[in-house]
This record gives structure tokens, C-alpha cells and sequence, in this order.
């Protein structure tokens, strides 16, 4: 039963935090980079909390890392449409 | 060609680089004595900690730079020749310019105690000092720390982290006295114990001794003698002044600027911690030490100096910070007086934070979650908040915003229910209203 709980949860989180981004306040943030130093797949999230854009790139896994990790609370998620759509 | 020159390689210099970059043809000349160029001063907290290692404090590469076309020159600016339009730089000789930017910094006031040369004894400016703390660290059994504010806990918890035994010294009866109230120097201070520090208040350091130049000892006035073999202190900043004085320009505390970010001479403009910058909250020109201000200033200066007609309107300011651990948001007015472990201003601070008008407060704690609200005649004016921040962004808007909270003032106020969640659907209401939210 752990197992099957454990796979299940992995599955929710998947389906939950797919149609979502994650998005930064630049104003809050001191370019640190302890986001982009934190991503498991190297995305330069920094970067993108410079430029003020939202991290589009296809292979950020919305883990919540960086959101997580940033003592700035700079980072958060932003729901997209996008799936919601689809769903329909 | 126009050539701008911009003295200083931190954030304020790097925004101004960007945004007089637009113009194709500029050539764009930084000027810097950090051997390290630019990098996240606020992330040499994080550094301590171990959070973070040194080759990841670089935001930009030499890539970004060679991008942005800018001419890096290592160097100490000694002089502006205003009537020429030159600038001396120590072992480079003179250099021309079109415009000037001043975004110069600030740099950590020096103690000046007996034995404050002694190796052993260092501050928290630069990437040098972090290095420095990190190798002094390695041998130190138990260090003493000096100061306030945020820069004097980033040494604490660095330390600590680091396997030192830290006793932390206060001037006062409390941390941080004149931007937060007492509960809350209370929580940083109870957690700091959690975490082994020791910390003595009414505390006036007064030698240190050492022996072969390494420290043994520090002596209080009162006459204790503390042992230790390492002091780390923050005990405030200063603006470098030293170019715009010798250059004559106009200043107080910092180079004054008008709203377009211009010195009393039409073509050196000043930004960032250097820049002493008109407050129409308060009524005066204030000093801020805080990145995202900077950063802004910066580059609404480099617009102007490459032909823009930009206003710079000093906002609301705020930090996002962690106080022993503990996420910590400062928004507006929250205080005022003096800070008895703080020298003028520290960085990561506002004068603006201290500018406290005759206003009602009202706060609600809930273990270390913990809101206080400075409520005015129909607005909030400030806000502290520590622990959990679903109510960052919701502050930060509406006190920015000016939002009128008259609706729900009396029973903030009242303080029967609790005021987080009378704010929350306050706030979910102005949402849907304000398109400034």
C-alpha cells in the first residue's frame, strides 16, 4: 500500500502542476541564483527573474524548486490555460 | 559617438549599461575596483551559509558583457575633472567622457576600536571579505559579532553554519530597535538561542587584544573580558563620497540628484546606494540600501543620459529577508529612532523605514507566524511580516497601491478577529477591482 500511495501522489502532482508556470517578481529579487543553482535540469531561472518573464521553457519539470529554495519569496506559480482547454 | 562612462560595477552601473545599450553606436566604458566585477552582494549571505558556492554569485558572464558591448576598465576612479569631462583612474591614467554615471556604492563603516587591525577582525562589504570570513572560519573556535541589521545576522547565522561558537553583542535591550517593535526583536532573538548563539545586551565593545596579531580576547566597558579568536562586525554603511566631494558636487549624506537622477552637474547623473534620492513619502531626500532600488535608479538614469526624459518616483520601499532563519517582510513605515548598533543606515534598509508618522498599530502572532500592521487615516503605511508570507505580495500591492482600507479599518483595529484573515478577504475584494493589484 506505501507504494501504491507513493505513485499515486507522484501522479497528482504531475497532473496538478502541469498547467502552471512558474513566474517571478522582479522586484523582489537579488539575483542570487540560488534558483538556478537549485534546478535539477539547469534551467537559468535567474535569468528569467531578471528579464521579469515568466520561465517558459519545455523542459522545466514545475518541480517547485526554485520556488522553494528562494529566501525572497520571489518565485511562484501561475495557473495557465493551457490544459484546462484540452480537458474540456 | 557618445561615450558614457559608468564608475562602479555593481547592479545600479549593470542597469544603466543596459538600458543606454539600446543606442547601437554607444560606447559604454565601466569603471570598477571589486576584482570580482559584478555579483549578488546579497547572495554572500547565502555564500556563508554554504546555500551557495562562489562561481554561482555571477549573474551575468562574459558572454552577457561582450552582448551588451561594454568595455570593462579594472581600476580606483581617483577624480572627475568635471571642466574637462575626464576621469582619473589609478593606473590607467585619464579617461574622456560624455556622461557620467556615479554608481560608486557604499562601503562598510570601519571599526575603529583598539585592535580592530589585528587579523581576525573583518566586515561583510565584498566578495573578498566572504572569502576572507570563509578561511578565518576554518580555524576559529568562537567568534564574537558586532552590529545590527541584516548584514550583522547574515555573520551571526554564516558562522554558525559554519561550526562556530558566536556570541553576538548588542549595544541596546534589543535587536533591531528602530524598524521592528519588541516582539519581534524577541523572535529573531529567541531563535538566534535556538541556535546556540549567545547574546549579550548592553554590550559596548571596547579592545581587542591579541598576541602575534592573532586575537584572544575582547573587553566590554563594563569590564568583562570576552575570549575569543575571531570578530566579525556590521555596524553600518556609508556612501563613497570621495569623487563627488573632490568634484564638488552637491550632497548631504549621499551625491543629491534630481528626479531624473542628475547631480547639480547636467552631465554626471548618480544611482544606486551612492545616490541620496527625493522621498515624496516623506517629504525629503533619503538614503535606501536595497537592490531592486538600485537597480531601478540605474537604469532610469542610463535612459536619461542616452536622451531620455524619465522621472524617477521613489516607491514605497521593501525588503524580503531572512532574520535568523526566519523569512521576513518589511514594507513601508515601520519604526523610527535609532538604532544604537547601527551607524546611519545598513544595508538592506531604508531611511524611509523609520519615518514613522503618528499612526495605530495592530499586530497578530500565531507561534512564529507573525503580521503588525501600521494602519493610517484610510491606508496601511507599513507592514512587518515574519514566517508564513502568503501575505507578501497582498502587503506589498496594496500598501504600494495607497488602497483605501477604510472599510475594514475599525476592525483591524479592534482586533477581535484576526487581522490576516480580515486582510486576506479584504484583499481578494480589491483584487478584483484594482487593476493595480
Amino acid at each position: 500500500m506505501p507504494i501504491f500511495d507513493f505513485l499515486r501522489a507522484e501522479s497528482n502532482r504531475h497532473t496538478a502542476s502541469s498547467a502552471g508556470q512558474v513566474v517571478p517578481d522582479s522586484a523582489r529579487c537579488v539575483q542570487c541564483g540560488i534558483c538556478t543553482y537549485n534546478c535539477p535540469i539547469g534551467i537559468d531561472v535567474r535569468r528569467y527573474a531578471w528579464a521579469g518573464e515568466a520561465v517558459v521553457n519545455s523542459r522545466c519539470l514545475t518541480c517547485g524548486e526554485c520556488i522553494a529554495r528562494c529566501p525572497r519569496g520571489v518565485l511562484r506559480f501561475e495557473q495557465t490555460d493551457l490544459f484546462v482547454e484540452t480537458a474540456r | 559617438m557618445t561615450r558614457y562612462v559608468i564608475l562602479g560595477t555593481g547592479v545600479a552601473g549593470v542597469a544603466a549599461a543596459e538600458a543606454i545599450r539600446v543606442d547601437a553606436s554607444a560606447e559604454i566604458i565601466m569603471v570598477g575596483d571589486d576584482p570580482h566585477g559584478y555579483y549578488s552582494r546579497p547572495g554572500l549571505a547565502y555564500y556563508l551559509t554554504g546555500e551557495m558556492l562562489e562561481k554561482h554569485l555571477f549573474p551575468f558572464n562574459t558572454k552577457d558583457f561582450a552582448q551588451l558591448k561594454v568595455r570593462y576598465v579594472r581600476g580606483h576612479a581617483k577624480q572627475i575633472l568635471r571642466e574637462t569631462h575626464q576621469v582619473e583612474i589609478e593606473g590607467a591614467g585619464l579617461l574622456h567622457y560624455d556622461k557620467l554615471l556615479i554608481a560608486v556604492g557604499a562601503q562598510a563603516l570601519r571599526l575603529s576600536i583598539p585592535g580592530a587591525e589585528l587579523e581576525g577582525v573583518a566586515k561583510l562589504d565584498s566578495m573578498e571579505d566572504a572569502r576572507r570570513i570563509l578561511q578565518l572560519a576554518k580555524k576559529a573556535r568562537r567568534a564574537i559579532v558586532i552590529g545590527g541589521g541584516i548584514t550583522a545576522l547574515e555573520l551571526v547565522e554564516g558562522l554558525v553554519s559554519r561550526n562556530v561558537k558566536v556570541t553576538y553583542l548588542l549595544r541596546g535591550d534589543r535587536y533591531w530597535n528602530n524598524v521592528l517593535d519588541e516582539h519581534e526583536s524577541r523572535i529573531i532573538e529567541g531563535r538566534l538561542k535556538e541556535e546556540g548563539v549567545e547574546l549579550i545586551f548592553h554590550a559596548e565593545a571596547l579592545e581587542i587584544s591579541g598576541r602575534k596579531g592573532h586575537i584572544e580576547a575582547l573587553r566590554l566597558l563594563d569590564g568583562r573580558t570576552l575570549k575569543c579568536d575571531f570578530v566579525a562586525y556590521a555596524i553600518g554603511i556609508q556612501p563613497r563620497l570621495e569623487l563627488a566631494q573632490n568634484a564638488a558636487l552637491a550632497m548631504d549624506r549621499g551625491i543629491l540628484v534630481n528626479e531624473f537622477l542628475q547631480t547639480n552637474d547636467a552631465d554626471i547623473y548618480a544611482a544606486g546606494d551612492v545616490a541620496q534620492i527625493y522621498d515624496p513619502l516623506s517629504g525629503r531626500s533619503v538614503l535606501d540600501s536595497l537592490w531592486g532600488p538600485a537597480r531601478l535608479q540605474g537604469f532610469v538614469a542610463g535612459k536619461n543620459m542616452s536622451g531620455g526624459r524619465h522621472a524617477y518616483i521613489k516607491a514605497v520601499p521593501f525588503n524580503v529577508t531572512r532574520l535568523a532563519g526566519l523569512t521576513t517582510t518589511i514594507i513601508g513605515t515601520v519604526g523610527r529612532g535609532r538604532d544604537e548598533d547601527i551607524v546611519g543606515i545598513a544595508r538592506g534598509d531604508s531611511e524611509t523605514f523609520r519615518a514613522l508618522p503618528e499612526a495605530l498599530e495592530t499586530e497578530s502572532n500565531f507561534d512564529v507566524n507573525h503580521l503588525r500592521l501600521v494602519v493610517g487615516q484610510k491606508t496601511l503605511l507599513g507592514a512587518v511580516l515574519m514566517g508564513d508570507q502568503s501575505l507578501s505580495v497582498p502587503l506589498q500591492k496594496m500598501i504600494i497601491a495607497s488602497a483605501d482600507i477604510s472599510s475594514i479599518r475599525p476592525t483591524l483595529l479592534e482586533g477581535k478577529q484576526p487581522i490576516a484573515d480580515v486582510l486576506i478577504r479584504f484583499w481578494q475584494e480589491w483584487r478584483q477591482h484594482d487593476s493595480r493589484a
